[in-house]
């Protein structure tokens, strides 16, 4: 079962990962590495001087204009629209000398009274006085999102290209193919917390934002730079914001958005910019959805120590009370049988197995697992290396999992105050049929003082896996996983099946297991 | 005959079924709504709990369960009237005159009566439910001579009156927004999860509409209140309390008290109705499995394959759409037996029928866009060439003389709305005057850019009347329309020369008289312009063509969803190889669908998005169904060539749409 002591150790400073090649992970300096950016049209590097930020936001721009005298009914009318109710009440109160004694005392006692039940709410469910921002930060997947250069990334999942949102608000769209990269502005394009390709769709792409969703459709012809804002179509509901997770369904014809404030899930059906709410009692809020790849369960997690595994086809869902805290992070399995996810306060990774339903049953559930088995604890292990002992472990931000089923990438934190807890990646080897196995393959590191924020699997990459990661610099980098399949190729997948061929080497591998179905 | 005996089987044992559960579900909600009702209409700050009580006892009263008979024989009434004037295919007025044309219709106006005299019934129980001033119509009283008489109660009759008004507008509204079209959803759920949803937006909805109708009513009532109030004195032998002053006053209606209660009134007499239309709703859309192949032959009408072709009634045909759309996504054992062949004989029936049917139902779509894009491309052009060229020099050639123009008449005198029976009589009556302001003329007071593109689809007979038209152009004609109902059909484009007004027969005659009655009409058309209420009548409302083109899109989306996906799964699952011979004509058919629905697109205002309002119960997923079809043919195709990738270049279809095909394998779509 334990854990990270089966890991090689973590390279000497100065080193970092560069690829997975005969079972093992290849390392480099860091002038080889430089090279190796170079060479490679997709390794992209953002330096956070180059990045126009917004010196002030739209409501402090109030301070640089002089006051000036309104009526009372123009200033009520402009309370009313900015703040709504608590805004008018406010404003009534604020201006006592001018209306009747009565008006401004009653509206105090409103105002009062909606102070106290809110606070009641917060104190039910905490997450609800943080800011909007502070909500995206702490419930993306991305590490210390908002000091992050890199906000979101997200792979096309068919063809060679990436989008990914900045610090600056804007999208920039990477094709190799291509000379222009479109960059994508949006008046409402504030705080990217999530962007996610449309699969079976060549151009169109979901931005969750602070205030709404928007869907660009970028033709891939076009060769713009700049493309309007009417290309943007705007998904909104009140009270659903701000969106911190999205999710496509494989099948491209929903999407799911979450937001912390709301109860509900919305399935917006795009083309027709409708939705219908999900909602159910408890959690507080939606934090994260994750739809599996063969679409038949989306995970949703809450704020608090609570997650659904919603079943698509009649939209019912499973509960899952966690013990500790709320579900950090989770990932599906190729074949949407396996789910494997984090709580929040725990160093280990769960996994659930979920069963097919029975064929031809049409509005039946799927019988779902009674527990959550562990599959890996991820406590906290010292290395000892050349310059000096080295802690890694701890909490786990996000995980993924290769479209293949055969490496799954472990963000852990770590602790940004203590040089020698470092934030690190962690990759196993997983096997999903005929058992669930577990192996581990190394860490995953990038050139010195660069903490990984962010990271994606290449959904189609030809030899293997393909690690992509965006790390604190600035800069993105792709580490290849060089093997060949043992599995069978996922769902939908073009071309030939590969051949099914045994790995290398598992008599070796073997002997350090450290999940298997055999065991548990 | 076969056919109508299986579409009775289906609307008997299924559709009145569903009907009639949705209605035992209102009637079964009708007592806590009733509760909360009177609850509300009676509370008062002052005494809370002498209210309570008070309410227990009234609703325990015989009045209370004879009104409570009555209002549940309402909504059976409105129940019944959900299942008769249903459709799934939304009626859209092109125009206004052809809006007003829906509510004079003869089935509207029963509509509309039955709606009001049910809103005086439930009034009347609200009335006697509410009690104190409200009860009766008519209280003894003395008049200022002493006499003892009976006297009429305004406040029974104001209370009876709105229910009426909002029973009539409940009605029109009905029209306005197509509150009778039954939408399907995407996401399906399971009723009472649906209905749980749903049920905030009934709340609100039926509160705001409440307020709306009560406010026009009150402006109605203040003005014109004293002609009923005088009928029914008249009548009933009432008289006027002298003493009270009558309320078609300010003094009078500005009681809050009075207000209220019509106000909660009217939202109970909605709130029902609404509740009875939403579970009508949410069970006849409820997914219907059809057996995909019987063991027995009496059965074989009842499988899919049959039902798919059914011609009688849209319903069935949508619901076995919509199951062959789930089957193909989600149960792989159904398709299964979709791919089978047939025990002896070994034909492919089941897949044969199920993907000629869906087939033909992409063609017809892509011949009704290609038909409606010509008429349209051809009227923008008329401006500039002649009427005569322009459908044979495609090329371009700018034959722009002045004589040819005067030449080859111009046909656009005749007001064609097509959803517009109304329109058509109009039409008739005074032919080329009413109906000159619509000849695009770049000259005239209409020609924004908007109006000259909403005309142009007016004169869709235009290019078949005169010398050079293609036969196929005229047999395409009356299929323009034929998305919607009956009555659109028959306000289609006749192609009849006894139509066209006979000023039109001279003008082959010298350019002289032409000069004349060109001039005579700019004048006609001048006048007219200045005519606000005819101009506001004939206008063409934006996008409703484009609407009224895909207004029974859900059938295409389903076809479309229900093909890519059984062609998808035929990668793995297909054992004979079934699918793999109609492969190509699948391909060429959604292809040649995108083609059009991309040229359709281009047009203006068909890219437009409708505005959206929340607040009415009114479905308004029609606005956006060609939206939504042209997202899921794109999603069809790449779903398609992402499942057979390079093989599909060993599929034979046209070189054009190979090439198509190609950028769709490059995702450059």
């Amino acid at each position: 079962m334990c854990s990270l002591a089966l890991f090689p150790p973590p390279l000497p400073y100065g080193q970092s990962t560069l690829c997975e090649s005969n079972n093992e992970l290849l390392s480099g300096t860091n002038v080889e590495d430089g090279q190796n950016q170079e060479s490679s049209p997709l390794s992209l590097y953002f330096p956070r001087e180059s990045l126009k930020l917004h010196s002030r936001t739209e409501s402090s721009s109030k301070a640089a204009f002089l006051d000036h005298s309104e009526t009372l009914w123009m200033r009520s009318a402009a309370a009313w629209r900015d703040g709504g109710l608590t805004g008018l009440l406010t404003e009534i109160t604020n201006s006592y000398t001018e209306v009747p004694k009565w008006l401004s005392m009653s509206s105090g006692c409103t105002l009062a009274l909606l102070r106290s039940v809110s606070s009641l709410h917060g104190s039910l469910f905490p997450h609800l006085t943080l800011s909007s921002e502070d909500m995206i930060a702490e419930f993306s997947q991305v590490l210390d999102w908002s000091d992050c250069v890199v906000r979101a990334f997200a792979w096309h999942p068919h063809a060679d290209k990436f989008a990914l949102a900045l610090l600056d608000d804007s999208i920039k769209i990477y094709n190799p193919k291509s000379a222009t990269t479109p960059t994508l502005k949006h008046r409402l394009q504030r705080s990217v917390a999530a962007v996610q390709w449309k699969p079976l769709c060549a151009s169109a792409l979901a931005v969750a934002c602070q205030n709404c969703l928007l869907v660009w459709h970028v033709d891939p012809c076009s060769l713009s730079t700049r493309p309007s804002s009417g290309c943007a179509q705007v998904l909104s509901h009140p009270g659903h914001s701000p969106v911190t997770s999205i999710a496509w369904s494989p099948s491209g014809s929903l999407l799911v958005s979450a937001s912390p404030v709301d109860t509900a899930v919305m399935i917006w059906d795009v083309a027709a910019e409708s939705c219908v709410p999900l909602q159910r009692v408890g959690g507080g809020g939606v934090t994260f959805l994750s739809w599996s790849p063969d679409g038949s369960h989306v995970l949703a997690s809450t704020p608090s120590a609570l997650f659904r595994v919603w079943e698509t086809r009649m939209w019912t869902c499973e509960r899952w009370p966690c013990v500790k805290g709320r579900c950090q992070s989770g990932c599906w399995s190729p074949d949407g049988s396996r789910l494997l996810f984090t709580v929040q306060g725990e160093t280990v990774i769960y996994a659930l197995t979920f069963t097919d339903t029975p064929a031809g049953i049409p509005s039946s559930t799927s019988k779902g697992p009674q527990a959550a088995s562990v599959v890996a604890d991820l406590s906290e292990t010292t290395f000892t290396t050349a310059d000096g002992d080295i802690i890694v472990g701890g909490e786990i931000q996000s995980l993924v999992w290769d479209p293949r089923g055969e490496r799954l990438a472990v963000l852990l934190k770590g602790d940004s105050q203590s040089t020698d807890r470092p934030a690190i990646i962690a990759v196993f080897k997983t096997r999903t049929s005929p058992i669930f196995e577990l192996l581990p393959c190394g860490f995953v590191q990038g050139e010195p003082d660069a903490e990984p924020r962010l990271m994606q699997f290449h959904p189609n990459f030809q030899h293997g896996a393909l690690l992509t990661v965006c790390w604190s610099t600035g800069r993105i980098t792709h580490v290849p996983f060089y093997f060949l399949s043992a599995g069978v190729p996922h769902f939908g997948l073009s071309g030939s099946p590969l051949l099914p061929r045994p790995q290398d080497g598992p008599s070796v591998l073997a002997g350090q297991s450290l999940f298997s179905e055999l065991l548990s | 005959m076969f056919s109508t005996e299986q579409s009775c089987w289906f609307i008997r044992k299924v559709i009145c079924w569903r009907a009639a559960a949705s209605i035992a579900w209102a009637v079964l909600l009708l007592p806590p709504i009733t509760a909360v009702f009177v609850i509300l209409s009676r509370f008062s700050l002052l005494h809370p709990i002498h209210t309570i009580s008070e309410c227990f006892s009234l609703l325990m009263s015989a009045s209370a369960i004879f009104s409570f008979i009555l209002l549940c024989g309402v909504i059976i009434m409105v129940g019944f009237l959900n299942l008769e004037y249903y459709t799934v295919i939304p009626t859209i007025a092109c125009s206004k005159i052809a809006m007003f044309g829906q509510l004079l219709h003869p089935r509207q106006f029963v509509n509309t009566l039955v709606h009001c005299i049910m809103g005086i019934i439930v009034a009347w129980c609200c009335a006697v439910t509410i009690g104190g001033r409200y009860e009766t119509l008519g209280y003894p009283c003395t008049q200022s001579d002493g006499s003892t008489q009976m006297c009429l109660n305004e406040y029974h009759l104001i209370l009876l009156l709105a229910g009426a008004f909002v029973g009539f507008s409940h009605s029109l509204l009905g029209v306005i927004y197509n509150m009778n079209y039954v939408s399907f959803t995407t996401v399906q759920q399971y009723k009472y999860l649906r209905f749980k949803g749903s049920l905030p937006l009934v709340v609100k909805c039926s509160a705001t509409q409440a307020l709306y109708s009560i406010r026009n009513y009150i402006v109605v009532y203040f003005f014109l209140g004293h002609i009923p109030r005088a009928w029914i004195c008249k009548t009933l032998n009432l008289h006027l309390n002298s003493s009270i002053h009558t309320l078609d006053s300010i003094a009078g209606l500005l009681d809050l008290s009075l207000l209220y209660h019509m106000w909660i009134s009217a939202t109970f007499l909605l709130f029902t109705w609404y509740i009875t239309l939403l579970l009508f709703r949410i069970f006849v859309t409820e997914v219907y499995s059809f057996p995909v192949q019987s063991s027995f032959t009496e059965d074989a009408h009842q499988c899919l394959p049959k039902v798919l072709s059914e011609k009688q009634s849209v319903i069935v045909k949508f619901l076995a759409l919509q199951d062959l759309a789930l089957l193909s996504q989600h149960s792989p054992s159904r398709r299964c037996e979709v791919f089978s062949l047939s025990q002896p004989g070994g034909h492919p029936h089941n897949w044969n029928s199920i993907s000629r049917e869906c087939l033909s139902l992409l063609a017809d779509l892509t011949q009704r866009l290609v038909a409606y894009h010509d008429t349209v491309a051809t009227n923008g052009r008329a401006k500039s060439l002649s009427t005569g060229s322009e459908r044979k020099s495609s090329s371009g050639t700018s034959v722009t003389s002045g004589t040819e123009e005067f030449m080859s008449p111009r046909p656009t005198l005749l007001m064609k709305t097509p959803a517009s029976v109304f329109a058509r009589s109009i039409g008739r009556g005074q032919q080329s005057p009413l109906t000159a302001p619509f000849t695009p003329e770049l000259d005239s007071p209409f020609t924004s850019p908007s109006l000259r593109r909403l005309t142009a689809p007016l004169e869709q007979c235009s290019p078949w009347y005169g010398t050079v038209q293609s036969p196929h152009v005229m047999r395409r004609a009356p299929k323009l329309w034929s998305a919607s109902t009956d009555s659109q059909i028959n306000g289609s484009c006749p192609p009849s020369p006894a139509s066209v007004p006979s000023p039109q027969q001279e003008t082959s005659k010298p350019s002289l008289l032409t000069q004349f009655l060109q001039n005579r009409k700019e004048q006609v058309k001048n006048f007219l312009a200045k005519r606000v209420l005819i101009m506001y009548l004939f206008n063409k409302l934006p996008e409703a063509s484009s609407q009224a083109l895909f207004a029974d899109s859900q059938a295409h989306i389903w076809a479309l969803e229900g093909l890519s996906y059984l062609v998808q799964a035929s990668f793995s699952e297909d054992q004979f190889g079934v699918v793999q011979t109609t492969l190509p004509s699948i391909l060429s058919c959604m292809l040649g669908l995108q083609e059009a629905v991309d040229r359709h697109f281009k047009l203006p205002h068909a890219s437009s998005k409708p505005l959206r309002w929340s607040s009415s119960m009114g479905d308004s997923t029609y606005k956006t169904l060609r939206f939504a079809l042209r997202a899921t043919l794109k999603t069809a195709i790449y779903r398609i060539t992402t499942t057979f990738g390079d093989h599909l270049n060993a599929v034979q279809v046209s070189t054009e749409h190979q090439k198509r095909l190609q950028q769709f394998l490059e995702y450059k779509e």
